[in-house]
């Protein structure tokens, strides 16, 4: 399969071993990667803060980078949340009809790192190994708008070595949402401590997650507190073959 | 209490009001525990509902269609309650409806009135303006009598006293019932409540109410509550006044058979209300002879041109998406400076105000949209949030500060430099400069000017590694 990797901005910025990772997972399981150069943002910290006018340019711009693909992966589901329940919203009160039907040829063809492992490729075992105790953070795009459920559980149980041990109120926001992590500071902690306490309550080493993001929040913590627990994205879980 | 207030012109931005509740750490323990007791009733109860999904999808179609033809089914129930005795008053603003009850209350020779909690009287400050014409206000909802003993505000539509535990309302009603020796057990909470309004509800003659639904087909209003002082005040008094906002309306009276099923499971956790009254127009000889209803409107057609914002008016105040919203569950509700708070309260608070005032309430949210899960009629609240902030943002957009304003010129920015992968490079490889002087000795970035100072506040941050993943992939190409 020929699967083109839209990698996001940040990660692009912050996590390149985020990309190292999908790439190392899809190579290694016989698919062939490309990376369109010209790829930047989706437009979703533009759209999500108010700057819709600023977000629509970016979206066709991105649909039309992509629109050749013959499957986009994208390890972010924030991003992929972005393209699937807004990307139509800019085409219609933009009155786009060419946007539209280029959106919705795109949609079918658009999957978060692990919907892709696990629904176009049919896969839970990638061949990972990582002895390590984990836990997973469900993202609230990943869970409320992908609707992702146990996908990632069922790729990480089959993660050779790995002690998977469940995170208590898994499915409440670490409190990142973006902006609202600075406009919103005070609260936006008083909602990562909580997190916090159930991901240090479990024992676990890593914490892990679909999105980067929420990832770095609860990181940014972690490291504040000098606890030695850290975060992993779900892809450089499934990237590892246990030489960590 | 005196920081708390209900008045979005009036209440501090929201972050500013937070931070402040942040403190109360009794607060804060009040609200996760009430919040978290109604949610697990709440999935119980949803979880039996093999048909709760349908159900959803149902309700959401009813409230559509009665938003869609709000004209047409107002116009049938004003036609029906007229023709079964009722007495119809339109409201364009608060300021009328106070306008309008004061004449009804004046009309009826009241000296008093007892009252069933209405988050619309409320919204329209009804009971001070009473107060002032001389008329004395006994709210008979307990957690209203709470509020109104302790001078308090509201802070949850279904359960407006859900800040307080019982240890402290039982220092309220021993201070304010002169009950030195009352327990502060449920029970003994209750009855104390109840001796004290006993005597009103047979006393006062004029009653003021809400409404959950009103049913146009039939010219019914239909109130649903848990304590019996709504039945009370339904039938005792001789006058009725009742006020709703002007999306109460729903077209049929079997319309009920879905809405009463999802609004006590999603509110409060129960399969049916204790009590569920329906009532319509007047019956000689049995229950109000004098039955008025005031449809308010108040900011509520504004939102009824555009499809997204539209969606606010469904909502039939359950509260679910308070209790699940985690900045609720951090903040409570007088964070929001508005009767209406929480998520709902985020979007419906500055739409009732053309965003004049609340502007920090549509961001007052992570977009996480646990509110959208659980919502009976499927408001896609994340939706109307950042519609909502692009309204906000083009209101500001030619105002003098904007030209100033950090975020702003941030994200103008950006949005240049996302339109060429060029200049994205040239600003990864910017941003490794720029950071170089944040980062501290053991690598990290413990501390960062401006609006990004409101990261590291209380968060770290690893740097910007030395080669971005697009460098990384060329450099692989050039060595194939």
């Amino acid at each position: 399969m020929r699967i083109s990797l839209f990698i996001t901005c940040y990660n692009d910025t912050l996590f390149p071993d985020t990309g190292k990772a999908v790439v190392s997972v899809l190579e290694r399981l016989g698919h062939t990667v490309e990376f369109p150069v010209e790829q930047t943002c989706c437009g979703q910290m533009h759209f999500n803060t108010g700057y819709r006018r600023e977000a629509y340019p970016l979206a066709k711009r991105l649909v039309s980078i992509f629109r050749d693909a013959e499957m986009v992966c994208i390890p972010s589901s924030s991003c992929v949340a972005m393209i699937r329940d807004y990307y139509p919203e800019l085409a219609r009160e933009n009155g786009d009809e060419k946007f539209a039907a280029e959106v919705s040829s795109l949609l079918p063809r658009v999957f978060e790192f692990t919907e892709l492992l696990t629904d176009a490729l049919q896969l839970e075992d990638v061949g990972a190994s990582f002895p390590h105790r984990v836990t997973y953070h469900a993202s609230c795009h990943g869970l409320r708008s992908l609707h992702l459920g146990d996908k990632p559980l069922r790729l990480l149980r089959k993660v050779r070595g790995l002690d998977l041990v469940e995170l208590p109120n898994s499915d409440r926001c670490c409190g990142f949402g973006g902006t609202f992590a600075v406009k919103n500071a005070d609260v936006s902690t008083a909602m990562l401590e909580e997190k916090l306490a159930a991901v240090l309550g479990t024992g676990a080493e890593v914490c892990t997650a679909c999105d980067n993001s929420c990832l770095m929040h609860i990181q940014g913590r972690l490291h504040r507190q000098g606890s030695p627990a850290r975060t992993m994205h779900i892809a450089e879980i499934l990237a590892s073959e246990g030489k960590q | 209490m005196s920081l708390v207030t209900v008045d979005p012109r009036k209440a501090p931005p929201f972050p500013k009001a937070a931070a402040e509740l942040l403190h109360d750490v009794q607060l804060r323990k009040n609200v996760a525990h009430a919040t978290d007791v109604i949610q697990r009733k709440r999935a119980a109860l949803v979880a039996e509902k093999a048909d709760w999904q349908p159900l959803r999808t149902a309700g959401a179609a009813i409230r559509r269609e009665a938003l869609r033809h709000l004209d047409r089914y107002l116009e049938l129930f004003e036609k029906q309650l007229t023709a079964a005795g009722g007495h119809v008053h339109w409201a364009a603003d608060a300021e009328e409806a106070r306008r309008i009850i004061a004449g009804l209350v004046r009309d009826a020779q009241a000296k008093a009135v007892i009252k069933i909690k209405s988050m619309t009287t409320a919204e329209i400050n009804l009971n001070p303006s009473l107060e002032a014409d001389g008329v004395k206000v006994y709210e008979t909802d307990l957690a209203e009598l709470i509020l109104q003993l302790g001078n308090d505000q509201p802070s949850h539509i279904i359960a407006p006293a859900l800040h307080k535990n019982r240890h402290q309302v039982r220092e309220l009603f021993a201070r304010e019932m002169h009950l030195p020796d009352l327990a502060d057990d449920p029970p003994a909470l209750t009855e104390a409540a109840r001796r004290y309004l006993r005597e009103k509800f047979l006393t006062v003659r004029t009653a003021i109410c809400g409404a959950n639904f009103l049913v146009a087909d039939t010219g019914s209003i239909c109130i649903v509550e848990s304590e019996g002082n709504g039945r009370m005040c339904l039938t005792l008094p001789d006058t009725l006044i009742s006020v709703a906002g002007i999306e109460k309306v729903i077209p049929r009276f079997s319309d009920l058979e879905v809405l009463l099923q999802t609004l006590p499971r999603a509110a409060t956790g129960e399969r049916m209300n204790p009590y569920n009254s329906i009532w319509t127009g007047v019956t000689p000889g049995d229950g109000p002879q004098n039955l008025h209803i005031v449809l308010l409107d108040n900011g509520r057609s504004n939102l009824l041109s555009n499809e997204i914002t539209r969606q606010t008016l469904q909502c039939i105040r359950c509260g679910a998406c308070l209790n699940t919203c985690p900045v609720y569950r951090q903040t409570g509700g007088h964070a929001y400076g508005s009767v209406y708070s929480g998520p709902i309260g985020a979007i419906l608070t500055p739409q009732l105000f053309s965003l004049e005032y609340a502007q920090s309430l549509p961001y007052a949210s992570s977009l996480c949209g646990a509110c959208y899960e659980v919502c009976p009629v499927k408001i896609n609240i994340p939706e109307v949030l950042v519609y909502l902030r692009s309204r906000v943002v083009e209101k500001n957009e030619h105002s003098l500060g904007s030209l100033l304003n950090q975020e702003r010129i941030g994200m103008k920015m950006m949005a240049r430099i996302f339109l060429s992968f060029e200049r994205f490079e040239r600003a990864q490889r910017m941003a490794r400069v720029f950071e170089k002087p944040f980062v501290g000795k053991d690598g990290w970035v413990h501390k960062l000017p401006g609006l990004a100072g409101q990261w590291t506040a209380a968060r770290d941050l690893r740097p910007v590694p030395a080669q971005s993943f697009r460098e990384w992939w060329r450099s692989r190409k050039a060595a194939e």
